[in-house]
């Protein structure tokens, strides 16, 4: 009745259902980002002129949220590991602590959205600051999602590692590579969008 | 309890846990979000059905103009409200609207729903050997993302300005600038976009993890196979319409001018844009989830095909790894064929040349599947019930809508055969009496499975054989006067065009085609429904069947199967030389 291999691995596959699921869910991301990407490249191929990232975007705030970011998802593994180790109270506080960092990036980003608003470089402007709002909006909303999910397993589900130790742990791997995804496409969008 | 019988106190052992959680479920659990498998598998087929004939009915309402150039249309031009059809005569506006919505409710709300969320969802698990989907919660999720996205659509009818009406490819920059409709449209598809996605990473993970000991990938059903390649096009090729799709909002909403060149002058005067965007993007994003999603219509229907045919000709399937070769194979090339929908958007003769060459490499694999179904056929002792003959009639069908494509294939003969009926008959060809055909096919054999009756003999032989006819007389006329160069989305059926004269007169004869096959429809649902209750009864496995579905109950109790399965040898052994039976089941260690 109950279904097979939710937590313990299939032997001829060696992996259990949720850790293919987030994988699978991550190349369809890949998939979705790579579109953007493609859609930046030929937009900007295409266009007559195309202004530097700097000339519209602030580049040490940009570096200051890629070094959060980075520092979120060093923190993220952290917690992985405590549980792995089986300390449940330094996983609160690494968990904790990768949700404060994921806050600070979007109200970095609140502030840089708000600069622009101000200055009237909204997406309608150009070409460049379209693609600049829809993909950092896109990744904003990924990271809220993250945001969202990784509150859920600080609060209330994490009560699930009192029960069912070991499919707690899954979660917690596959919300990790979930947010290790989105930390990784904003490597890819700080340099595409500031920097070149 | 102390005074049951033995013989009670096992039955009732038999049933254990399903019986006790169906009673604890509430209605709303147990039938509208339930997470069992097979609920989920018959909501999406209901609701894709019913999709199917309102899609249906909007082209029926189409072909009265087409045959009647602005003739009141009877009856039903009274409901169809002033702005739409003023005196009942459809207006242009209307009409396109009726276009644009009939191509994406039949792909999107009709046919992958059904083949894919229907019968993928019912039918894969249980041949496996699976209690239920890896992830039931999400198939529920699944489920009620593409019943909202269906909501949206049917609901962007009754917005100002009526429903998309910029072709079911939404090409920009016309969509851009079309009304509120459109947006509604965009809204729908990620809705629908969302669905697909949460429902194809459930069925690779089912595939892969769920498999019953003993059921290695050499013994999968070529159905399962078909699905498993199904839900990675999926998975992979609709992400980049999501793009596509948020782009064109932003356009639509935000104002930015992704899709938007300069310079774009409407009856209104230039456009206030930041403009640079590429019209072409939009083409290149779409077509290149549209052709993954070609085979996504196609695929399924080929792995229905294929467990009828086995099963009717009493052989096993001729060529089962190349089958499942060619199905990968198709796969793979589905993503790098997308421009040849686009060789006269002036792309370049570079480009043209690489897209004619691919999508002549992936009709390869295609014929091969063709053929082994044909060589399956020869020597079989053939059995022509209802499913058969669905099945049976795939193959020529699906046979000249592959065949037709070919001219269409190569940049030359597409100059000219671009966007007229021709491009319709052909992909009507493989899509309406190919796919809907294997579709009908797959309910009438997995019926019993579902219901523990069958559907009826006679009215299903009425449903097929006025099917065949009726949809021949759609659609093998558009062959010609597409050939002529009809274009494909005239209002008036290409009258007011001298080189289209002479063949005007086909419009009706295809017109009363489209009503014939609408009026043969009625036999199915009726049969459908008063199968229901009255059908005749019908053991677990009606067809003398092997793979792992026929070895449940009709209908499966929860959780599917009374005891463990386990595949003790490959799908398709029928006839084995020296089995007492003509059929070997999959699930049994000994041959009976």
């Amino acid at each position: 009745m109950d279904i097979p291999y939710t937590v313990a691995e299939r032997p001829d596959t060696g992996l259990n259902n949720v850790k293919l699921g987030i994988w699978l869910f991550l190349a369809s991301e890949v998939m979705l980002f790579g579109g953007l990407f493609s859609t930046y490249v030929i937009l900007r191929v295409g266009g007559v002129d195309w202004p530097l990232g700097a000339e519209y975007l602030n580049i040490p705030i940009g570096a200051f949220n890629t070094a959060v970011l980075i520092g979120s998802s060093v923190t993220m593994v952290m917690c992985f590991a405590s549980l792995k180790l089986g300390d449940f109270a330094k996983y609160k506080t690494y968990m904790g602590v990768t949700i404060l960092l994921a806050l600070t990036f979007l109200v970095v980003k609140f502030f840089e959205y708000y600069e622009k608003v101000t200055h009237d470089h909204l997406p309608s402007h150009s070409t460049f600051l379209a693609i600049y709002w829809t993909m950092t909006g896109l990744h904003g909303l990924h990271i809220v999602g993250g945001v969202i999910v990784n509150g859920y397993f600080w609060g209330p589900g994490s009560k699930l590692w009192h029960e069912k130790r070991e499919m707690f742990e899954n979660r917690i791997e596959a919300a990790g590579l979930y947010w290790h995804f989105v930390d990784l496409v904003w490597i890819f969008l700080f340099p595409v969008l500031y920097l070149l | 309890m102390e005074n049951v019988t033995t013989a009670e106190h096992v039955s009732q052992a038999a049933h254990d846990g399903h019986a006790h959680d169906e009673h604890e479920l509430s209605f709303l659990r147990a039938y509208v979000f339930s997470v069992d498998h097979k609920v989920i598998g018959i909501q999406y087929a209901i609701t894709a059905m019913f999709f199917l004939l309102f899609g249906f009915s909007l082209m029926m309402v189409m072909r009265w103009q087409l045959a009647y150039p602005g003739a009141p249309i009877p009856f039903i031009g009274n409901f169809l409200g002033q702005a739409n059809a003023p005196g009942g005569i459809m207006l242009p506006e209307f009409y396109n609207q009726l276009g644009a919505m009939h191509g994406t409710i039949m792909v999107f709300m009709g046919v992958v729903p059904l083949a894919v969320g229907g019968f993928g969802n019912y039918v894969l698990p249980l041949q496996i050997g699976a209690p239920d989907m890896a992830f039931p919660r999400l198939n529920m999720a699944s489920y009620w993302a593409f019943f909202l996205g269906g909501v949206v659509m049917f609901a962007s009818f009754f917005v100002p300005g009526g429903a998309a009406n910029s072709g079911w490819t939404s090409y920009a920059p016309l969509s851009v600038i079309a009304l509120e409709g459109q947006t509604w449209w965009l809204v729908g598809m990620i809705f629908l976009i969302t669905s697909s996605l949460l429902g194809s990473i459930n069925f690779i993970v089912t595939t892969f993890q769920l498999r019953a000991p003993g059921l290695s990938f050499t013994r999968l059903p070529f159905f399962v196979w078909a699905q498993l390649v199904t839900s990675f096009l999926l998975l992979l090729a609709f992400p980049p319409l999501e793009v596509a799709g948020i782009l064109q909002l932003m356009d639509r909403v935000a104002e930015t001018s992704f899709f938007m060149p300069s310079g774009l002058v409407t009856t209104e005067g230039p456009l206030d844009i930041s403009g640079g965007g590429s019209p072409l993007l939009w083409q290149h994003l779409f077509w290149f989830l549209a052709h993954p999603e070609v085979y996504v219509l196609i695929l399924p229907a080929m792995g229905i095909v294929a467990e009828i045919l086995a099963n009717n000709t009493r052989k096993p399937l001729w060529g089962y790894r190349v089958l499942v070769a060619s199905v990968i194979f198709l796969g793979f090339m589905s993503f790098i064929v997308w421009a040849h929908h686009m060789f006269l958007t002036g792309m370049g003769t570079t480009m043209s040349a690489f897209f004619q060459t691919t999508t002549m490499i992936i009709s390869v694999p295609s014929v091969v599947i063709l053929s082994a179904f044909f060589i399956t056929l020869y020597g079989g002792s053939i059995r022509y019930n209802v499913p058969m003959l669905f099945a049976l009639a795939f193959l020529p069908m699906f046979g000249i809508g592959g065949l037709t494509g070919l001219p269409l294939g190569l940049s030359a003969p597409d100059l000219h055969l671009h966007d007229t009926y021709y491009v319709i008959g052909h992909f009507h060809y493989v899509v309406a009496p190919g796919t809907i055909f294997a579709l009908f096919a797959g309910l009438y054999y997995w019926y019993p499975k579902a219901t523990g009756r069958v559907m009826n003999e006679a009215l299903g032989k009425i449903h097929f054989w006025g099917s065949l006819i009726s949809i021949n007389v759609v659609f093998m006329p558009m062959f010609i006067t597409g050939l002529v160069g009809v274009n494909r989305r005239l209002y008036d059926g290409g009258m007011q065009y001298a080189h289209a004269q002479e063949v005007m007169e086909w419009n009706a004869v295809m017109s009363y085609g489209a009503w014939a096959l609408g009026f043969f429809q009625i036999f199915f649902i009726i049969n459908f429904f008063w199968s229901i209750r009255n059908g005749k009864k019908v053991d677990d496995n009606p067809w003398r069947a092997t793979t792992l579905e026929w070895q449940a109950p009709s209908p499966p109790p929860h959780g599917n199967f009374t005891a463990p399965p386990e595949a003790h040898r490959g799908p398709y052994e029928y006839s084995v030389p020296g089995a007492p039976n003509d059929y070997s089941m999959q699930g049994q260690a000994t041959r009976a």
